[in-house]
């Protein structure tokens, strides 16, 4: 008892902070793993619409992105309010050859065996219309890219019942 | 003198606050949620016409957005919470009835939308549409081999597709909307 006693007698013991930091590298480490850097500037706005019928695109090298969407505000002076397409981290003028011609750089990167297993992934925003949807998947089958993922993201209020 | 004193500890004080810059900095870069969407096969280029062959109309089920968001459905108007089950009964068809499919391996799903309308209301009905092949496969596959299609080999995937194979063929769009 008189053991404790003494022990009372001193200021209150401090909390021992030794253990933080691996705490905290615990979190750091997650966040490193599950991270996906954002890759060069959006110029579009996009908001991907909802649907149940997902799946997820596995090996990012083997997928580009084709973004379609309002230009955001910086550059709505030069480009207007209308629909564009963005490849890479410049807008489509003239979309067929844009396309094309983007499609073989990114197959540059990709081993020949796999160019096959190339999937575009069409993010396009809710808002826009099917006009310029078609105009890229037009431009998408002329360049003999035929595995298109149209990017959505999960609808929670929908579920599937039946799976 | 110097030489004497023990080797200093090195203060970890200062790790938290490191390891707590390139946590803020993954934090911020971070995106959790994967690419996700729905996927599709685009169907080849040709500059032909495609060709004109009369399909027996029974196995046709043809869905049609307008440039007005509407939804039509063999021609007459649809509500597209019930999309997902009329094309189920139509693919199937269990009653054998005369204007549905003949059966599921003739069926054809075909799509048509217009310049105008809006993009997520065709994802919705394309979603719809896929999620109706995707609950068949799936009760195909419970009934051939007791498992769910998700678990099953590619082969046995192969076998299920082929007893119900996806055929959603899209037309070219019309042009009659705003865009």
């Amino acid at each position: 008892m008189s053991h404790f006693k003494k022990k009372r007698g001193n200021s209150t013991p401090k909390i021992s902070t030794s253990s933080l930091p691996d705490i905290i590298f615990m979190l750091l480490f997650f966040f490193m793993v599950v991270t996906v850097m954002r890759e060069g500037e959006r110029k579009v706005q996009v908001t991907v619409p909802q649907a149940t019928q997902l799946i997820k695109l596995e090996k990012k090298s083997l997928v580009n992105t084709v973004y379609i969407g309002k230009p955001i505000k910086k550059y709505q002076e030069i480009y207007g309010t209308q629909p564009r397409v963005q490849l890479d981290d410049k807008f489509a003028k003239n979309l067929d050859g844009d396309i094309a011609l983007f499609l073989e750089k990114h197959k540059l990167k990709v081993n020949e065996q796999l160019h096959g297993a190339i999937i575009t992934s069409i993010k396009a925003d809710a808002g826009v219309t099917m006009g310029i949807v078609t105009d890229v998947k037009t431009a998408l089958r002329k360049a003999n890219q035929l595995k298109v993922n149209y990017s959505a993201s999960p609808n929670t209020d929908r579920m599937n019942t039946g799976l | 003198m110097a030489r004497k004193r023990e080797s200093p500890e090195v203060n970890a004080g200062s790790m938290a606050d490191i390891a707590f810059l390139l946590l803020i900095f993954f934090l911020v870069t971070t995106t959790i949620d994967a690419d996700k969407g729905i996927m599709v096969q685009l169907p080849p280029w040709s500059d032909e016409p495609p060709d004109p062959t009369q399909l027996n109309e029974r196995n046709v089920f043809s869905v049609l957005i307008n440039a007005n968001d509407d939804l039509l459905v063999r021609g007459e108007p649809a509500d597209i919470d019930l999309l997902r089950d009329r094309a189920k009964e139509f693919i199937l068809n269990p009653q054998g009835r005369p204007d549905l499919s003949e059966k599921p391996t003739k069926a054809i799903i075909s799509l048509k939308n217009d310049r105008g309308t809006q993009y997520d209301l065709y994802i919705e009905v394309y979603n719809e549409l896929k999620a109706a092949y995707d609950e068949l496969w799936e009760e195909q596959s419970q009934k051939m081999y007791g498992t769910s299609y998700e678990d099953l080999p590619t082969d046995n995937k192969k076998a299920v597709r082929a007893v119900i194979p996806l055929v959603l063929s899209e037309a070219e769009p019309t042009d009659f909307g705003d865009e």
